[in-house]
């Protein structure tokens, strides 16, 4: 169980987190989904005792990190798999794992087998490891003392399909054994196929939180029209709250049928009229990646694929 | 391959109250000494110890005239190598972590970076203190070669105070080198600030004690090169050891604990 109350970083006026709250349960898998540079990593530094919160907390199993005994026992962490010395074998960078929280040897050995890293792989130094492998040896590294807790940041980053495939699958057993899992990714469609809960932050703040199911089935309908203050108006005025979804786009909390005719009734033209299915997760997420994204020009659908 | 989680399926998830048990130091310092060999260039640096000396012992035996073939001369050639190695090994061992970017790691696995520099600093002295005899061992073993050579009777003329002074100077400068380590946390910025320190500094401080009266009185009480270098001049006076106290905690002492807190409070990237 991870739980973040009120947390809150800041570096000097710069707020990198600023006032979240969310949990992460046992038994769940628990996306931590925002864009590059929205407090994913931040957070969870701030979780693993490795950067100091300006004020909140951040706890595992009610403790803090730094006080959790070995802590590689009960946390298993993954923040950068390319923080590794690079002269390192693989297996020599378990070794060092195993050795520092106390375990048999033969961990080492099961581990490499359970990311399925050859032994001529375990053998080869890091240096010469795509991202793929790096990633497979930091999910080693995390699983070897038997955690009860995974904190993995963009785990994801460097796998082919089928080894996400193979990530989620790992995943989905470790917290069907009751582990609890938080991984973060900037890729909607990545977490959306691994996790069952969701957390999505942008800019420090959460935007959207709640179980795959439910942000995925947001009820209303999406509504895009190129004359968006109107359309807010008269949607207001018939008692249907609605709020911005991207460019020119409003999520509004009314069936598609009523939000037509109010469309209609205020002479205002839509382009675009559909149940929100889920588009107001994306629709969410996508608002939030524009601020931030470099091509402005590509269309929002693209920047989502 | 969802299947592969099985190995450990039945142990991941089981109450967490036995396994509480915390790290201990002597854990912490034998996986720091594994750590300064288990790297192509670790393990070749830990090695130029033994290597350095065997070619300072070999230059001494093929190119000293048969005066110098005393013990003394071998000590001082196998020394000069030694007190560049030891820092560098003590340099890379701490800033290693960031400039590789494994403190990342480290630090996660062990939350008290002060106990984890505690543990290299053990591991750095460590080595010193065993790396010194045996440098020293292939001295004497060029002693007795060299003169046998020559015809003449090995000279022993270090004495057992001697050599402690020795091994007390490697690890005063090793400790320069870790101290600059944990100040500079960058392998490259840590190992010019130590010949910064070794080299350059000593002239300088040279240039201006045979220019200003007034340094040249004050120099042994600030200059911790110069209060060393009579570590390698036979027994010292109670002046001269209280010179190397005082120079100790200024260049030694507090940089050091500055660069702890530093490492306690710095972010890791």
């Amino acid at each position: 169980m991870i739980t973040v109350e009120t947390l809150t970083k800041s570096y000097g006026g710069f707020v990198a987190v600023d006032d979240i709250t969310f949990t992460a349960r046992p038994g769940r898998v628990t996306g931590f989904l925002g864009p590059n540079g929205a407090g994913k990593s931040t957070t969870l530094r701030i979780l693993v005792g490795l950067t100091p919160a300006t004020s909140g907390s951040a706890t595992i199993s009610g403790r803090d990190f730094v006080t959790i005994p070995n802590p590689g026992r009960q946390v298993g962490v993954l923040l950068d798999a390319s923080a590794q010395h690079a002269g390192r074998t693989g297996r020599e960078i378990l070794t060092i794992a195993q050795r520092f929280m106390g375990l048999p040897k033969g961990r080492v050995e099961e581990m490499l087998d359970l990311v399925s890293l050859t032994p001529e792989e375990a053998g080869r130094r890091v240096r010469n490891y795509s991202l793929g492998m790096r990633q497979r040896l930091g999910i080693a590294t995390a699983l070897i003392g038997e955690p009860e807790v995974l904190v993995l940041d963009e785990p994801a980053n460097g796998l082919d399909p089928a080894g996400i495939r193979w990530m989620r699958g790992l995943l989905r057993d470790y917290a069907d054994q009751g582990g609890t899992v938080l991984l973060s990714s900037h890729l909607l469609h990545e977490i959306e196929v691994i996790a069952d809960d969701l957390v999505v932050i942008g800019n420090g703040r959460i935007v959207a939180q709640g179980s795959k199911r439910e942000l995925l089935q947001t009820a209303g309908s999406l509504v895009r029209t190129g004359d968006q203050a109107t359309l807010t108006r008269a949607l207001t005025e018939s008692g249907v709250t609605s709020a911005p979804a991207g460019t020119g786009a409003l999520l509004a909390q009314a069936e598609a049928e009523h939000v037509g005719k109010i469309a209609f009734a205020a002479g205002v033209p839509v382009i675009e009229l559909r149940p929100a299915d889920g588009a107001g997760l994306e629709e969410i997420f996508l608002h939030l990646t524009s601020d931030t994204q470099r091509d402005s020009s590509t269309t929002p659908e693209g920047a989502a694929a | 391959m969802t299947t592969l989680v099985s190995p450990s399926a039945s142990t991941v998830i089981e109450p967490a109250g036995h396994r509480a048990d915390g790290i201990p130091l002597h854990r912490i310092t034998s996986t720091e000494l594994r750590k300064m060999f288990d790297t192509r260039s670790g393990f070749w640096l830990m090695a130029s110890i033994a290597i350095t000396a065997l070619l300072a012992t070999a230059a001494v035996v093929l190119f000293g005239s048969d005066k110098d073939l005393t013990y003394n001369s071998f000590a001082a050639a196998i020394g000069f190598p030694m007190t560049v190695v030891l820092p560098i090994v003590a340099i890379l061992s701490v800033t290693g972590e960031w400039s590789q970017r494994s403190g990342l790691t480290t630090f996660t696995l062990v939350p008290h970076r002060g106990r984890v520099i505690l543990a290299k600093a053990i591991v750095c002295v460590g080595v010193a203190v065993v790396s010194i005899p045996v440098a020293f061992a292939v001295g004497a073993l060029g002693n007795v070669v060299g003169t046998a050579i020559a015809g003449v009777d090995p000279v022993w003329n270090l004495t057992v105070a001697d050599f402690g002074n020795i091994v007390l100077a490697n690890v005063l400068g090793l400790m320069v080198g870790f101290m600059l380590g944990v100040l500079i946390r960058s392998s490259a910025g840590a190992i010019v600030a130590y010949f910064v320190y070794s080299f350059l500094l000593p002239t300088l401080a040279m240039l201006l004690a045979s220019s200003q009266a007034w340094f040249k009185d004050l120099q042994p009480w600030v200059d911790f090169n110069f209060a060393q270098s009579a570590l390698y001049n036979g027994s010292l006076t109670a002046q001269q050891w209280a010179h190397l106290g005082v120079t100790s905690v200024i260049w030694l002492v507090v940089p050091t604990v500055v660069g702890v807190a530093m490492v306690l409070r710095s972010e890791l990237t």
